[in-house]
């Protein structure tokens, strides 16, 4: 009964089912200050990297060769020019549509790969468990960089490699997660209450087992968006992602890096975005996590 | 039978009896389930727990079975094969004339034998509401209305609908979570409930108020009960028979008077010892029992008692005991050389020894 008196909002009203839980996790995450301001930065920089197109931005393909390199605050472009006199405005915001897709796709295809992966082997054990769990080592044994540069490297160039390697990169951790949490779950008597009411497999592991493995699941694969959207970006520096002219802040950086000498600011621009853009996604994937984790 | 006959037509929902007054609703013959531990290098090593090892006994319809015994002398193991929440290595399992794996199949048992677990907390989702929980059996057994099944089965263990269907687990006490998990087996009308520790974990005013929901239950509806327990003070006031194991073994089943007035194999006899005595004249001064319980990994040859009895003789050591009537009462039976004339133990037959 602790409950009602804590948090009144949540449990005071006779909710419909589903919701109660939702709206509490909601509810508290707009109390937290700094969830609060790192949501605004994400949803700021996934909005415009999709309205991108209507922003009223310089086109960012078109360079000038007179006006390469200028300095931030420069009149027309207001955060400068790259080395081929493109808008560093226009380059960064559209740059913004490839590096979120390939850095959020990669980790929302782990996580119904993995979590698939890892719940079945939590839930149904023995052979099986052993078949999907040791292969899923097998991966862990590289350094996730390694591997996705390994992965990248022999499939070629482009974007669609790029999300695939990055997709078996973080299928493991995630796999693992859910399996751990799943066959903690399994040995709950809920889970023998539900057996021996005669559901079948698929029956318990739908009502039962999805619903107390999920957030969890979900929590730790939003911390990955981060480290994805730096190997994505890292992967496009190698020369073994995004191919140019494409704008993407990962090659940006890696076009940009010769020009540090002459003009450092807008050369640091596209791993500024980075990194404020893999911050913010950290202290967003804290901030549910803690949100979530108010129960009784 | 008022509550749930109210609401659901008879017909293919209501339990048929088929075997009659005079088969009993559950016949267990030589069960085993030895379960595998891995030692040595690789797991390489095979050894085997005798969780169960060879239970036999059979309880009549409407009656309640009391099953009593150490930590770990495969109690909850025995329920959970009844239930067939995990397989049985040998032995059958007869639910009212029916063999499991013969005529019955696993799902038809489960409509008929339902379970209580002890933990309260645990063996309810967190993440539904306590409507969607009961209803969940109802529903997969393809039973009518099940959301009014579950209102009415609430009313039913005293918990008003209206207030607490939409709640959740953790937003309501330990009391009112177990009559919960009582209504959740009850919804799909049962006729065997098998109580694993079901009022070990209240405090006691909620438990006897539990036991009283659960006789009365049984009265009303006509249930059958094996009811678990290590409380002997609770197995007393709420079973009929009871029965004692030892190590994976029964060795002692009898009516309650019966072993209360008399235990017949030691192992019992120290146990109903173990009792706090209310009497502060004749507290319990001597442990009845030293030592701890074998290994079930290696259990000792001959009668499995033999280690801490204090009536061991070498005939105990080499013979398994078989579980038969004794002398005084047929419906008594004990696994005891002691209570075999032909076993050739020298204090075999002998008045006054328990």
């Amino acid at each position: 009964m602790a409950i009602v008196d804590t948090a009144p909002p949540v449990t005071a009203a006779p909710a419909p089912a589903g919701t109660g839980y939702w709206s509490g996790v909601l509810s508290r995450m707009l109390r937290d200050p700094l969830t609060l301001v790192c949501l605004s930065v994400v949803l700021a920089l996934v909005l415009s990297a999709i309205f991108a197109p209507w922003l009223g931005l310089a086109d960012p393909f078109k360079g000038s060769m007179i006006q390469r390199l200028k300095p931030i605050g420069t009149p027309g472009h207001i955060l400068g020019t790259d080395e081929q006199g493109r808008d560093m405005l226009a380059r960064l915001v559209y740059g913004g549509r490839l590096t979120l897709f390939i850095g959020l796709m990669p980790v929302v295809l782990a996580f119904f790969i993995g979590g698939f992966l890892g719940i079945v082997a939590g839930y149904v054990g023995g052979l099986l468990n052993t078949l999907i769990m040791r292969t899923v080592d097998v991966f862990f044994a590289f350094p996730s960089v390694l591997l996705a540069i390994a992965i990248s490297g022999a499939l070629g160039a482009g974007i669609v490699n790029s999300l695939v390697s990055l997709t078996i990169v973080f299928i493991p951790p995630i796999t693992r997660i859910a399996e751990a949490v799943t066959s903690g779950v399994r040995a709950l008597d809920y889970i023998e209450a539900a057996r021996a009411s005669g559901a079948g497999t698929l029956t318990v592991i739908r009502v039962h087992v999805i619903g107390n493995v999920l957030s969890p699941i979900f929590v730790y694969a939003t911390s990955l968006t981060s480290v994805c959207m730096i190997l994505a970006a890292g992967l496009s520096f190698l020369g073994i992602g995004v191919r140019p002219p494409e704008p993407e802040w990962g090659l940006m950086l890696n076009t940009l890096r010769s020009a540090i000498y002459v003009n450092p600011w807008v050369s640091a621009l596209p791993g500024l975005l980075i990194f404020v853009t893999s911050l913010c996604l950290n202290l967003l994937s804290d901030g549910v996590r803690s949100a979530m984790n108010v129960r009784d | 039978m008022s509550v749930i006959d109210a609401t659901v037509l008879p017909g293919p929902e209501a339990p048929i009896d088929k075997g009659g007054p005079n088969q009993p609703l559950l016949i267990v013959k030589d069960l085993k389930k030895h379960f595998p531990v891995r030692g040595g290098i690789l797991g390489r090593n095979k050894v085997m727990v005798q969780a169960v090892d060879g239970v036999s006994f059979s309880v009549r319809k409407g009656e309640t079975l009391g099953i009593v015994g150490e930590s770990g002398c495969g109690k909850s193991t025995t329920a959970r094969l009844i239930v067939g929440l995990i397989e049985k290595d040998a032995g059958e399992i007869i639910y009212d004339g029916e063999g499991l794996g013969d005529v019955l199949s696993l799902r038809d048992l489960r409509r008929g034998v339902q379970m209580v677990f002890q933990d309260s907390y645990a063996s309810l989702n967190p993440r539904l509401t306590i409507e969607d929980s009961i209803a969940f059996g109802a529903s997969v057994q393809g039973l009518s209305d099940p959301l009014g099944r579950a209102h009415s089965l609430m009313a039913r263990v005293g918990l008003d609908p209206a207030r607490f269907a939409q709640r959740y687990p953790h937003e309501i006490s330990g009391g009112q979570r177990q009559r919960i998990n009582i209504a959740r087996a009850l919804a799909m009308s049962p006729r065997l409930v098998v109580l694993d520790e079901a009022v070990s974990a209240l405090d006691k005013s909620v438990e006897a108020q539990v036991l009283n929901l659960l006789a009365d239950l049984r009265a009303e509806l006509g249930l059958t009960y094996i009811f678990i327990s290590h409380d002997l003070n609770v197995v007393r006031y709420i079973s009929d028979r009871v029965l004692v194991m030892y190590l994976g073994e029964v060795v002692e089943v009898a009516p309650v008077d019966a072993i209360w007035a008399r235990q017949a194999h030691p192992y019992s006899g120290s146990l109903f010892s173990a009792m706090p005595s209310m009497d502060p004249d004749t507290r319990t001064k001597k442990p009845p029992l030293t030592g701890d319980p074998p290994n079930p990994i290696n259990p000792p040859s001959g009668c499995r008692f033999h280690t801490r009895c204090r009536y061991a003789e070498a005939v105990c050591k080499t013979r398994v005991p078989a579980l038969q009537p004794i002398a005084a009462a047929p419906d008594h039976l004990a696994a005891c050389h002691l209570h075999d004339l032909s076993s050739g133990h020298e204090k075999a037959g002998k008045e006054g020894l328990l």
